[in-house]
């Protein structure tokens, strides 16, 4: 497997920091947004944001492969 | 009409709508899945997404999540959360599978061990690892069956014989059609999923509370403690929704018939891009909790927290549209159930029978066994179903316990030059035996962790030292592909 480059990798830890690893800091009810429970509001908009990440993440890889077809 | 006649009717309508389109299909070869995939391109954005977003709601989501929000709270939260990572690992390690699948020409999860370590002992264990830890996966489906029965015909019908029926006419339907049938059935199991998903999700909290942000308020005021984790659990803290979160994030495409569409994609770079968007399919998901958050409330003191959607549909709704619900929820259910029922028989009859016990055995035979092996995991799914009462976002965890071994294997194997036959052969021995005794002797979660978690990481550790233990072998993925000496 060709290593994946740092970029995307970095990209990709970002979602998992987020949903997994910081639960302790977001896992309240307080303060509600929109209606929602904090710690609902938070994963939910993850949800988007790790699309946003991926899309990064792709982005880099198609730019890698080009320089290395480039080369 | 009393109202569980009508409720019934509607179901079995849907169900039978369902059945033949299956079946109609099945007599049009053309109409397989990779047709449909292909056709898709023709249906639009909008329409595709419909389609997908449909797609993420399992049996397990729908009555499941729901069922898990009343009743555990907080740690539900995890679904929402592990859906989404799965998509990340699958952006790495999918069009590196795909790769090798095509040089290779791989269908199946046990191919990939096969050619990667070389060993067709190693391919049959991982078999039937994956044939086994189907079964639970099936018994979510069947017991998702009963309780729509259950519930729709107002408990005149039992639980185990709803879910006897369900057992006839989920292998009907994968006898008389096969995999094709599939994908339209799941087109019409979509639509009306999504429609029945926004109608119940906002429907229910509106009828109660006036809208979502009230019913959050009054749970608020009346059970805050339940929105956070643990909820109403004793263990599953932060340490349990980390570890379970990362054992079935790297589980989710482990599973054999999940490995095997990867094959089916047309390439690596579709699958990155999949993988981009298919987050976005699951931000739906949330109204399902809705309507478990809104059930404590309103029904509290159910004994099993799975009923908890249907019987606030059943309390809010008229019959009518519990049976379109009802039966949107029976199709959501038959139609995993044959694709896991395919592959694991498949899986079973090519890659564990035919290797090790009879290596003459021609392709029509294959696909014979295959087909005595539908109604044999069926029968014992069904025997588990009526006798254990685990919830079913319970039955999935067991599963993924089980079925998260395959991925150190299939990681390291990837990307790992050193990693040996021996090595993840003892791992996966070790990983699933550690999970098996956990869970059965009643110590999950361990710790605070996920036993399947604790499992993982024992399949690491001795896969690693193992290899280290053993001989450097050569990587069955490179062998030929230096022979053929493709520049790359």
């Amino acid at each position: 497997m060709k290593k994946p480059p740092t970029g995307s990798l970095l990209l990709a830890l970002i979602p998992f920091v987020a949903v997994c690893f910081s639960v302790p800091l977001w896992d309240r009810v307080y303060p509600l947004v929109l209606g929602l429970p904090f710690n609902f509001f938070w994963l939910i908009c993850w949800i988007p944001l790790t699309s946003l990440c991926l899309w990064g993440a792709y982005r880099v890889q198609s730019r890698s492969q080009e320089k290395g077809a480039a080369r | 009409m009393s109202p569980s006649l009508v409720a019934m009717t509607i179901i079995f309508g849907i169900v039978l709508v369902g059945a033949i389109t299956g079946i109609y299909s099945g007599f049009h070869r053309k109409m397989s899945l990779e047709q449909w995939t292909v056709a898709g391109r023709g249906f639009g954005l909008v329409f595709m997404w419909l389609l997908m977003a449909g797609e993420v709601y399992t049996t397990f989501a729908f009555l499941g999540a729901s069922g898990w929000a009343y009743s555990r709270g907080g740690p539900t939260l995890y679904i929402l959360a592990y859906l989404t990572l799965a998509y990340v690992i699958s952006f790495f390690i999918l069009p590196e599978i795909w790769e090798v699948g095509r040089k290779f020409e791989m269908h199946t999860s046990a191919d990939f061990f096969r050619q990667r370590y070389d060993s067709p002992y190693l391919a049959a264990l991982v078999a039937i690892v994956g044939v086994i830890f189907i079964v639970p996966y099936l018994q979510l489906q069947l017991t998702g069956l009963g309780i729509i029965v259950e519930v729709a015909s107002y408990q005149a019908i039992s639980r185990a014989l709803a879910m006897l029926i369900a057992f006839v006419i989920v292998a009907g339907f994968v006898f008389a059609s096969g995999i094709r049938a599939v994908a339209w059935v799941s087109v019409i199991k979509d639509v009306l999923m999504l429609v029945a998903a926004f109608s119940i999700g906002i429907g229910i909290p509106y009828h109660y509370f006036g809208g979502i942000r009230p019913m959050f308020y009054a749970l608020t005021q009346a059970k805050a403690a339940h929105l956070t984790m643990p909820g109403s659990t004793a263990h599953m803290g932060h340490a349990w929704y980390v570890s379970t979160v990362l054992l079935t994030a790297c589980g989710f495409y482990m599973w054999p018939h999940a490995f095997g569409s990867v094959f089916t994609a047309k390439s690596g770079d579709t699958l990155r891009r999949n993988a981009v968007i298919m987050p976005l399919y699951g931000i739906t998901l949330p109204l399902l909790f809705f309507v478990g958050f809104t059930a404590i409330l309103v029904i509290p003191g159910l004994k099993n927290g799975d009923l908890a959607l249907l019987t606030m549909v059943r309390q809010t709704f008229s019959p009518w549209f519990l049976g379109l619900v009802g039966g949107a929820g029976a199709l959501t259910a038959m139609v995993p159930a044959a694709v896991l029922i395919l592959s694991a028989a498949t899986l079973f009859a090519k890659n564990f029978f035919r290797p090790l016990f009879k290596p003459s055995m021609k392709d029509d035979e294959v696909a014979k066994l295959a087909k005595v092996m539908v109604v044999v995991m069926t029968g014992v799914a069904l025997y588990f179903a009526i006798y254990s009462s685990t919830t079913l976002v319970g039955l999935l965890l067991l599963a993924y316990a089980g079925i998260a071994q395959f991925f150190p294997g299939v990681i390291l194997g990837l990307c790992w030059r050193r990693v040996t036959t021996a090595g993840v052969f003892s791992g996966l021995l070790a990983g699933v035996g550690m999970a098996m005794i956990l869970v059965f002797t009643k110590h999950d979660p361990f710790f605070g962790l996920n036993a399947g978690f604790v499992a993982l990481c024992v399949n690491i550790a001795v896969t690693v030292t193992a290899s280290l233990c053993t001989p450097a072998q050569p990587n069955g993925f490179k062998e030929q592909a230096d022979a053929v000496a493709v520049g790359d």
